[in-house]
């Protein structure tokens, strides 16, 4: 274990060795970057996905109007990718961007205007036979203009505060317009498009390949001759990596398996660590007695100690940071002060636990048994779990944990066959009206599963989404978790930890906090 | 032309068998709950509304009662058309496609290292039955049948990053393209699986060829002053080889899509780990396909085998 730690201090220590002089030293051409994907994707289409495991492979083939650039744990932020320059309109309603003039599809055809309509327009009205996995959060599109071929200009029908993220969004690749009519299928199973790499090879359960695109707009990248996607289980990752068979797996490892590979790699290998925009929460079924009481709600939530088991639960598991319903440390977190003063986030455990026996006692619930819906993924529900049971233990109540195979769970959670289910968040990016989609009332969203009725609660969802000033539209998002918390429909548990363990010749990747972007690999290059 | 009309009459008899592996398979699947558009667009816990999950299974010919979705099945397979998969939208067939070269070609070392294992084994400890070669035989067999094929494959993996920090490269090469690299993928997952498959038909080899060593044409031979090894190589071990033959044909039938553990411990990209994840998804007309796939493959064993054994005991060709 000492030798580990040993391993891991002298890994990150290289690791910020080599990160620093990266920016400096000069990127060298060459080489394939090989790396794994746990999942396989179902389509090769962004608009139609919510996986990683499509984007991953997918994403240097596209690009977008804009981009997030930078590393989670310095600043991230929103850059242009196609576009040059963008402005939104003082009321939110029009959106302007003006696109590089000298952007070419994978067969030298020139990329315009039209093309960003083209693509929008399937996003936000898919035709037949298409599926567009995010036309709700597109639904404010109105009209796309083209007044010129660099120009494309989009009319919403009321503010919508995500837009700039939508913009950003690794899904929304833009296709060829020629393409999509002769074919709107044609992103299924062909990956054509303007970004740092052209498709080279893909075997269904196997890999997939890219080549470097001569034609890319950016002088100079990028660097790669290639890149070489392998999926994999999920187990097979170390092994891999130390067998050599690839260089790293972007969406991150446990410390568990951190540990391993620095133990066994020394400094081939760097660590990369920071916050991710992944977390567990738990959420109450109000349906059901005596769940549809908000003190035995508040005195559940109320018994788990959070702070301590964010210490022990992050050595072994990718449970970590203590927060709301917004990421840990991302510009709409709830502060911590505001935090402590909610139900259970005190950070003294046995005041709080006594306070959730009076609350049950006052509630007239006595040997409670609950039975709470996990899914059956070891890591990190099955530590969730396990953590919650025990704390609730703590106040007398007997919890029945069971975990579920995946379609299982999810139809436990939809036919309300819970008392208590620990669920996931796992976006592309902090933005508080994706991440409270599972918070709102069913009324509202139809992936709620608490069962409330709470028209204050949607109300404040619906003003933060509109309003497009950020200091203002925060105060609402605060107000949103504070309410949610309070009546305890749902408590937040933990968000993760991302631990990307990655071969030392790799450079000029960044750590994200979420998974899904950061991957169009046009700045990657191989120092060997 | 008695061996066409065999061939004929045991494929006709295998369309309805296929005919009832098809609608048991289909019904049995949709009783298992579970939504697989679900899963496919909300596993990795992005928002998705209610109303693009109706629109992929409508996309997906979901939304149809299930006796339309039966109706539409059948015709489809009349026309050999195995369906589209839930999951990629694609043809079953070529999901199948992709992967069956590699079971396949497992399936077929795993064989010849068993056989080239079990037989002499099998003979040896037959022969010098209670003598140390018998044990050494039969301590080996037992380990076999003891040691489960992941775990060896395990362990290969672990010894093979401790003695030279290498493992064998990911994905599959065809053997005509590339064979080092096709070999040097599959050879340690074949060997994994056929010391298993050794040890079951080196324990079949050597009681068969007990029993027929003690049959009185064995008897006379041997006073008719014929040396052992003769005995044993001519009039001995083709009798011995027909309960062989039929262990070797269920087991290559068994690992075509039986690999589930093994394929996920090597990373292949094969029949098993495709079922694996078919069921996890929920991905019902993939499964439906890998099912009857494995179904022909058991009836074309069958046959083969049924055809070794005449080649192997006349009187069963006559029969």
């Amino acid at each position: 274990m000492r030798t580990a730690l040993r391993g891991i201090l002298l890994a990150a220590t290289a690791a910020a060795v080599a990160a620093m002089p990266a920016a400096a030293q000069t990127p060298k051409r060459g080489g394939i970057l090989n790396f794994a994907i746990v999942a396989e994707p179902p389509t090769l289409d962004c608009h139609a996905t919510t996986t990683f495991a499509t984007i991953h492979p997918v994403a240097p083939a596209y690009n977008g109007l804009l981009r997030f650039r930078g590393d989670v744990n310095k600043k991230l932020e929103i850059v242009g990718d196609l576009a040059k320059s963008w402005e939104m309109s003082p009321d939110g309603l029009t959106w302007t961007f003006k696109l590089h003039d000298n952007v070419k599809f994978h067969d030298g055809s020139p990329m315009t205007s039209a093309d960003v309509k083209a693509s929008y327009e399937r996003i936000v009205n898919p035709p037949a036979g298409v599926v567009s996995a995010r036309k709700a959060l597109h639904e404010e599109i109105k009209t796309i203009e083209t007044p010129d071929a660099t120009t494309v200009v989009f009319r919403l029908s009321e503010p919508n505060a995500s837009m700039i993220n939508n913009f950003a969004s690794p899904f929304n690749c833009i296709y060829s317009a020629k393409k999509l009519a002769e074919n709107p299928k044609y992103p299924d199973t062909e990956v054509f498009g303007t970004g740092p790499f052209m498709f080279g090879e893909h075997i269904k359960g196997s890999h997939y390949s890219g080549k470097r695109f001569d034609g890319y707009f950016e002088a100079g990248k990028p660097y790669l001759d290639g890149y070489k996607v392998f999926y994999v289980k999920s187990n097979a990752v170390v092994p891999g990596m130390q067998g050599g068979q690839f260089d790293a797996e972007f969406r991150g490892r446990t410390p568990k398996e951190r540990e391993q590979l620095v133990e066994a790699m020394k400094d081939k290998v760097m660590v990369m660590e920071g916050p991710w925009t992944t977390g567990l929460l738990l959420i109450f079924n109000t349906k059901k007695k005596p769940f549809d009481d908000v003190r035995v709600r508040r005195a559940l939530t109320m018994a788990i100690d959070r702070w301590n088991g964010s210490t022990a639960l992050s050595k072994i598991s990718m449970l970590k940071f203590v927060g709301g319903f917004t990421r840990t440390g991302s510009e709409w977190a709830l502060p911590e002060e505001e935090l402590l003063k909610l139900p259970g986030y005190s950070r003294d455990p046995n005041k709080a636990r006594e306070e959730a026996r009076r609350l049950l006692k006052e509630a007239g619930v006595e040997n409670l048994k609950i039975r709470l819906v996990n899914r059956n993924v070891a890591e990190p529900y099955t530590p969730m779990g396990i953590y919650v049971v025990d704390q609730w233990r703590r106040i007398g109540v007997e919890t029945d944990h069971q975990q579920l195979e995946t379609k299982l769970y999810f139809d436990a959670q939809k036919e309300g066959n819970f008392d208590a289910t620990i669920e996931f968040i796992a976006d592309y990016v902090d933005d508080p009206s994706l991440q409270f989609q599972k918070l709102l009332t069913s009324k509202k969203s139809s992936i709620s599963l608490a069962g409330h009725e709470d028209a204050i609660l949607d109300d404040l969802f619906d003003k933060q989404s509109r309003t497009v000033d950020p200091a203002e539209r925060r105060k609402l998002a605060h107000e949103f978790e504070k309410r949610v918390i309070d009546q305890a429909y749902a408590g937040m548990l933990y968000w993760w930890q991302r631990i990307v363990v990655l071969n030392s010749k790799i450079k000029g990747w960044e750590l994200h906090a979420a998974h899904f972007t950061g991957q169009d690999l046009s700045n990657v290059w191989l120092d060997q | 032309m008695q061996m066409l009309s065999f061939l004929v009459r045991r494929i006709l008899l295998a369309i309805p068998t296929l005919i009832g592996v098809a609608v048991v398979t289909f019904f049995l699947i949709r009783v298992v709950p579970g939504d697989p558009v679900v899963v496919k667009l909300r596993a990795d816990g992005a928002p998705i509304s209610e109303a693009t999950i109706q629109a992929e299974r409508k996309r997906l010919g979901l939304d149809k009662p299930i006796y339309e979705q039966f109706v539409d099945y059948m015709v489809g397979l009349a026309r050999l058309d195995l369906g589209r998969s839930l999951w990629t939208g694609q043809p079953v067939a070529d999901e199948i496609a992709t992967r069956f070269p590699v079971s396949f070609q497992v399936a077929i070392m795993a064989t010849l290292i068993a056989l080239l294992i079990a037989i002499p084994l099998g003979i040896l400890s037959a022969v010098y039955r209670d003598t140390w070669v018998d044990y050494v035989v039969r301590i080996v067999a037992v380990s076999g049948l003891a040691i489960p094929s992941f775990w060896l494959g395990m362990l290969i993996i672990m010894a093979l990053l401790a003695t030279f920090n290498w493992l064998p490269k990911i994905g599959y090469v065809s053997i005509f393209q590339d064979p080092v690299a096709n070999l040097s993928a599959l050879i340690f997952p074949a060997l994994a699986v056929g010391y298993r498959y050794a040890a079951v038909a080196t324990r079949m080899m050597r009681s068969a060829l007990l029993e027929v060593l003690r049959e009185d044409y064995i008897r006379t031979a041997r006073a008719k002053g014929v040396y052992r090894q003769l005995v044993v190589r001519r009039h001995a071990l083709r009798n011995a080889l027909l309960p062989v033959v039929t262990v070797v044909g269920l087991e290559f039938a068994f690992l075509i899509g039986g690999l589930v553990v093994t394929e996920q411990v090597f990373n292949l990209n094969g029949i098993g780990k495709l079922f694996v994840d078919a069921t996890t998804r929920g991905d019902f007309t993939l499964i439906q396909g890998l099912v009857l796939l494995i179904a022909v493959i058991f009836i074309v064993v069958n046959i083969v085998v049924d055809v070794l054994y005449g080649m192997l005991d006349p009187r069963i060709r006559l029969s």
